[in-house]
């Protein structure tokens, strides 16, 4: 179903007009608002006013997500905080989260098209949709949610965790749509058969998957083990939050863009150069219709390539292929983002060990495990076991308290960790996806 | 009458505590006792050993970490009871076993046990006025 069937079908240049229409609007209000962008877009000499075309787009200069982290919390809000409603924020790698805002008119905004991606996703008004995704600064969890109340869906507000209640409700409620990370889903899987419920009798028929890099087979092992059809979402809090692009289940051949209200570009990371459609790169997004925090040429630091061929399910929108990497050093942990700088900074603080440390990451079952080698530090060396193993806990805690991820820790001799000449190899990832 | 004792922290991985007996059997050091604590993850190697400042200064340079501590040696009668005799009364001190080991060679007719107390000194003393007697670092690691 299509949700928004004016805006979803609207032909190319329709389309075009709206979206630079809409950009040169945000250019003047974030030029007129946000001092960062003034100034930024003066450095590089350019003007709202010399954005004719949506081409023009290459002449602004990109935003990171260190300037983010520069104007932490609010700096780069557009709007006074009486207009702001609410605050999402997300794991940022010194410590300092990345910090969003949105208007009344954002939410909304945020729910219809959240609306539009789960109706995508194959979800109508008389579905109930079973939300496992995190409830809190996460935007996960409260853009599914808002969405499925647009939509005019039922929506269980079940957040993560509880894995074994999680199952009792799918049983005794019936939910027929899954909301949730792809290795979570596949978690509740093994559960389930662990207390004897095969997730096949159950009443789902679609799931919307996504917070996470997956791949096509784990596609097929989901769908294989959930009798549901298993569709892709994308969003980042810098963005919105989910439901910046979804794939549809009629096709499930990557992910529409919801280009009326964001303009994805692929540029070279190198050369910051605009690639052509189909060709690889680093995703780079404007959003042109919100208003407490809009963006301006963000680097997702997500690598895909955009196909503006038309998709059997009637939309116009181009869509984005699955994201195939990252061009940071970013790993997703059980939905959890996690620079290696933030393991640092943790590991920095503690006179236990050394700052040489190594992230090992891995799928066991369908669940990532990671592991933090680091080496013991001399003068915290004790002949009694208890006292080593209290240091590994003890880091294992402040991981868990400054991340939000559960790591094992283990502690390794000095030097054992190999030093290259150039940049350490400070992450093994033996996931496949 | 305290003895040294040196430990090694090691990684669970092949051939990790031959290197430690190789280096030590190279600088001509001679190991007196020794236990491994293990984990799944990482070992404590714990040596008596005939010469501390060699051992240790060999092994810090081939990269370990090492480290000293303070432990009894303790004879202990070779009969039934002759363990139990000691851990009793140190038991009624309130003194804590961290660990234990057995020593090699016989001191006299009495075995001889390594110990690590959470509280030495008063070990010592309990042990002393019960009239259980400790081995000196010298004379044991010449045994």
């Amino acid at each position: 179903m299509i949700y928004d069937m004016e805006f979803e079908t609207l032909p190319r240049e329709a389309l075009v007009a709206i979206q630079l229409q809409r950009l040169q609007t945000t250019l003047e209000r974030v030029y007129a608002t946000v001092p960062f962008y003034r100034k930024k877009f003066q450095e590089a000499g350019v003007k709202p006013s010399d954005i004719q075309r949506l081409d023009d787009l290459k002449k602004l200069p990109f935003t990171t997500k260190q300037d983010l982290r520069d104007n932490y919390p609010f700096g780069m809000f557009a709007v006074p905080m009486d207009n702001v409603v609410r605050i999402h924020a997300s794991s940022g790698t010194t410590g300092k989260p990345t910090v969003v805002g949105y208007t009344a008119r954002d939410i909304n905004t945020w729910a219809s098209l959240m609306a539009r991606a789960l109706a995508a996703g194959g979800a109508t008004r008389g579905d109930i949709i079973h939300n496992a995704y995190g409830y809190g600064l996460f935007t996960g969890g409260l853009g599914v949610h808002y969405g499925a109340e647009k939509l005019g869906a039922s929506v269980i507000p079940v957040s993560g965790g509880n894995t074994k209640r999680q199952i009792v409700i799918m049983k005794d409620f019936g939910p027929t749509i899954l909301t949730a990370t792809p290795s979570y889903t596949l978690h509740l899987t093994e559960v389930a058969e662990e207390l004897g419920v095969d997730f096949r009798d159950l009443s789902f028929k679609f799931g919307i998957f996504g917070a996470e890099p997956w791949s096509e087979k784990m596609r097929g092992e989901i769908e294989k083990k959930t009798g549901m059809t298993a569709v892709d979402i994308y969003g980042l809090s810098e963005v919105m939050g989910p439901g910046v692009a979804i794939e549809c289940h009629e096709a499930k051949k990557g992910l529409h863009v919801f280009e009326d209200h964001f303009i994805p570009e692929i540029i070279n990371p190198d050369t910051g150069e605009v690639m052509p459609y189909g060709e690889p790169g680093e995703l780079v997004f404007t959003t042109i219709t919100k208003e407490a925090f809009p963006i301006i040429r963000y680097r997702t630091r997500d690598i895909t390539s955009l196909n503006p061929e038309p998709c059997i399910c009637g939309r116009s929108m181009l869509r984005m292929n699955r994201v195939s990497g990252r061009t940071d050093d970013m790993l997703i942990i059980r939905g959890v983002n996690v620079f290696p700088s933030q393991i640092e900074s943790v590991l920095m603080e503690m006179e236990e060990v050394e700052p040489h440390y190594q992230l090992i990451v891995d799928r066991e079952g369908n669940l990532d495990k990671l592991t933090v080698k680091v080496e013991l530090g001399e003068k915290a060396f004790t002949d009694e076991v208890k006292g080593l193993q209290s240091i590994e806990q003890k880091i294992s805690k402040n991981i868990k308290d400054y991340l939000g991820v559960s790591a094992k820790v283990k502690l390794v001799e000095p030097k054992a960790i190999a030093r290259s000449e150039g940049k350490a190899v400070r992450v093994i990832d033996n996931r496949k996806f | 009458m305290q003895v040294e004792q040196i430990s090694v922290f090691l990684e669970n991985r092949a051939g990790r505590l031959a290197e430690v007996s190789a280096i030590l059997a190279e600088a001509g050091v001679n190991i007196r006792a020794l236990s491994l604590a293990d984990t799944s993850d990482f070992g404590v190697l714990r040596l008596i050993v005939n010469n501390n400042e060699k051992a240790m200064e060999t092994l810090k340079n081939a990269g370990f970490t090492v480290g000293k501590t303070n432990v009894l040696a303790v004879e202990v009668e070779d009969r039934p009871g002759g363990l139990h005799k000691i851990l009793d009364v140190l038991y009624n001190s309130g003194i804590n076993v961290e660990y234990m080991y057995a020593f090699v060679q016989q001191s006299g007719n009495n075995a001889v046990m390594i110990f690590r107390f959470d509280q030495t000194e008063k070990a010592m003393n309990v042990l002393a006025e019960n009239n259980i007697n400790t081995i000196d670092g010298k004379t044991l690691y010449t045994m």
